[in-house]
């Protein structure tokens, strides 16, 4: 974990819109957190809590009913919110490069695997010959586990853990400093992903680059990455350090969401947790704390303000009235000790 | 192939599968077909053998293309199977005519992964509901609503009249499933195939879904055949587990003894595989190579020698047998004593 405390990138009160019939829904709503420099990050929630559209918010690729509405996403020290669309292809695959759930829908399957690798080189560096590019698509590849004669595999001729595997090559391909992996290992088997996640790890520790985990699968997330980060309904709930979070979760959703995930292990608890209710439709979300209304621990100051998003112990930031004063409060905040 | 003689008496079987096969045949181009004389087939499921007992939650599990679908849907009648027979509460369903499944079908009921596919999205959830009542007891016409109604409560669809006519898009996804639980139930069948019931429920609604199952299964005296990729969650629900890997048994017995004592290399692996939530006890061991080899054509001898840490050379030549290791532990390895 190298540079584990130098930012890479700092996202600050980002909000993204959709527009719908209905009414614009706020999909992220002023979250800020920072990604360190060869980090994984793994980034949780349920479905429709915003974790996607923040993937695809830091690399500015939000289409159209949806925008980045507020905010700023800072690069290394610039704000890539006033990028030119020329500038932002550049740092697309450069800087920062993606990796999807289905590897059959981001893959061309007319395109050997060869060819996508040579074009992702040529696209950014026009001046690389194609013998030279070939040569670092072989020595990627061979990295990260696939034979050299998998290079003139078209992608249907690959298994699924093999294309996510020419997908994450294709990500290292131009150096990036940060990977946004949504979903990535979900559609694998189970040893096939846990083998994966066994790479991710292995090429972050050689690569030195970042990795943001985007995933429903909270035991992965415990398996994987060195800190977590917990959305609930556009909101950031809870971000630390994974064995903190996991041992001493803070906000009442990331200790009801850690307690309701299976384990396998024989030893472990017979009964989970059973949350009440099920997340908000975002385009009325709940006042004040958005988690309020399925909150075991609301008090009335709850639907009416949203809390901040403060650090509470170094290292670990949570947005609950719990750990925080206010005039209208009447319980002291919680102090955590680290 | 295994004779399961050796079960106790007392406990009756409400399913038995005797060397269930489903092959499918493999379309090709009409000038491969010129050429080639044989058909190809995927071995979906071969030769599998296993007994669900009254009133137990018997689970089966496995990797994408292990065949764990393809049962369940044979185990119903809903698919015919190559060799074998299903024998269900002593009727041998490869042997009923269309008239008569039929009718063994209230006895027998699904539900599915995803509601929103199971449900006409054109129907309200009331009538939804009562489709099977319709169908399996015309003559109680007059109680149909009121058994509807009591069915939601007791799914926890409250208040009943808030739902009953509502459409399945008005619903969330968790409620959707109780609608297709609540529709599995209204027949008063014995058996419910649940294939991946709750895979596409997030985290917090997961647990709910779970506990339901549970409840129902000991208030309706249901048996269920659950079937799962989630190892995790098998746990929490099922009494018994098969243990699938390319259309053969690998593994089966309590599910406390199998992932107590895991016999067979893969069953090993895969348990080793699921993530634990919990950072302080993260995963030394390697994992084998490689991924499910193509069904068509599948390794010769054990299927999973190719991938299996401890194959030997009689692996790649001798298919081991399905055996009894433990009182009801079955295990199909060459070398599953050593692990005892």
């Amino acid at each position: 974990m190298a540079n584990q405390n130098e930012k890479l990138m700092e996202i600050r009160d980002l909000c993204v819109t959709y527009k719908t019939r209905l009414g614009s829904v706020s999909a992220v709503d002023h979250v800020s957190f920072d990604i360190f420099k060869g980090e994984i990050l793994g980034l949780v929630g349920e479905s429709g809590c915003g974790k996607s559209t923040m993937g695809k918010a830091l690399m500015r690729m939000i289409d159209p009913p949806g925008e980045i509405s507020s905010g700023q996403i800072i690069l290394e020290g610039e704000d890539i919110m006033g990028y030119t669309p020329d500038q932002m292809r550049d740092v697309r695959g450069r800087k920062i490069s993606m990796i999807f759930q289905d590897p059959m829908t981001s893959l061309n399957p007319t395109q050997r695997v060869d060819e996508h690798i040579i074009e992702a080189i040529q696209v950014h560096e026009p001046k690389t010959t194609k013998e030279n590019g070939l040569g670092r698509a072989t020595s990627l590849i061979e990295r990260l586990g696939i034979q050299q004669r998998r290079l003139n595999s078209y992608p249907h001729q690959l298994s699924g853990g093999m294309r996510q595997r020419v997908m994450i090559a294709l990500g290292l391909v131009l150096n990036a400093n940060l990977i946004v992996a949504d979903e990535a290992t979900t559609s694998l088997d189970v040893i096939v992903e846990a083998k994966l996640a066994d790479q991710l790890r292995e090429i972050r520790d050689e690569f030195g680059v970042a990795l943001l985990a985007i995933t429903h699968n909270i035991a992965l997330v415990a398996e994987l990455a060195d800190r977590i980060a917990v959305m609930y309904a556009g909101h950031m709930a809870e971000i630390g350090p994974v064995e903190d979070v996991f041992d001493n979760p803070l906000h009442p959703y990331t200790q009801g969401l850690l307690s309701s995930v299976p384990n396998i292990k024989l030893d472990d608890t017979e009964e989970l947790y059973k949350m009440a209710g099920e997340p908000p439709n975002l385009t009325h979300p709940p006042s004040g704390c958005r988690f309020h209304p399925r909150c075991p621990k609301a008090m009335p100051i709850c639907s009416k303000l949203a809390p901040k998003f403060e650090e509470v112990t170094p290292g670990r930031q949570v947005q609950c009235w719990l750990y925080q004063d206010h005039p209208q409060k009447e319980t002291p905040a919680i102090k955590v000790t680290a | 192939m295994t004779e399961l003689s050796t079960l106790p008496e007392q406990e009756k079987s409400l399913v038995e599968i005797n060397n269930l096969r489903r092959w499918f045949p493999v379309q090709k181009n009409f000038i491969d077909q010129m050429l080639a004389q044989k058909i190809d087939y995927v071995r979906a499921v071969d030769d599998v053998t296993f007994n669900i007992r009254q009133g137990e939650a018997f689970g089966l599990a496995g990797e994408s293309g292990s065949g764990k679908s393809t049962i369940g849907r044979l185990t119903i009648g809903l698919d015919k199977p190559t060799k074998g027979e299903v024998i269900f509460d002593g009727i041998n369903l490869g042997k009923q005519s269309s008239e008569e499944l039929r009718k063994l079908r209230r006895r027998m009921q699904v539900i599915f992964q995803d509601p929103m596919a199971s449900l006409n999205p054109r129907m309200t959830l009331g009538d939804a509901i009562m489709e099977g009542l319709r169908i399996h007891k015309p003559e109680l016409k007059q109680q149909h609503r009121d058994m509807v109604l009591t069915m939601m409560e007791k799914v926890g669809m409250t208040p009943p009249l808030f739902f009953f006519n509502k459409y399945p898009h008005q619903i969330s996804g968790g409620q959707r499933q109780r609608v297709v639980i609540a529709r599995a139930l209204i027949t008063q069948p014995d058996l419910i195939l649940a294939d991946e019931p709750i895979a596409m429920a997030d985290v917090s609604v997961r647990a709910l879904l779970l506990d339901l199952m549970v409840q129902l299964k000991k208030e309706f005296n249901l048996t269920y055949l659950f079937i799962t990729h989630d190892l995790a969650t098998a746990k929490y629900i099922c009494e018994r587990i098969g243990i699938l890997y390319l259309g053969k048994m690998m593994e089966m017995s309590d599910l406390r003894e199998v992932y107590g004592h895991p016999l067979h290399p893969y069953t090993q692996a895969l348990l080793a595989a699921v993530p634990v939530p919990d950072p302080h006890q993260r995963r030394t061991q390697p994992m084998p190579e490689g991924e499910i080899p193509n069904p068509i054509n599948p390794p010769s001898g054990c299927r999973f020698h190719p991938r299996c840490p401890i194959a030997k050379e009689q692996c790649s030549q001798v298919e081991p047998v399905f055996r009894e290791l433990r009182p009801g532990h079955f295990v199909a390895c060459h070398f599953a004593e050593q692990n005892l």
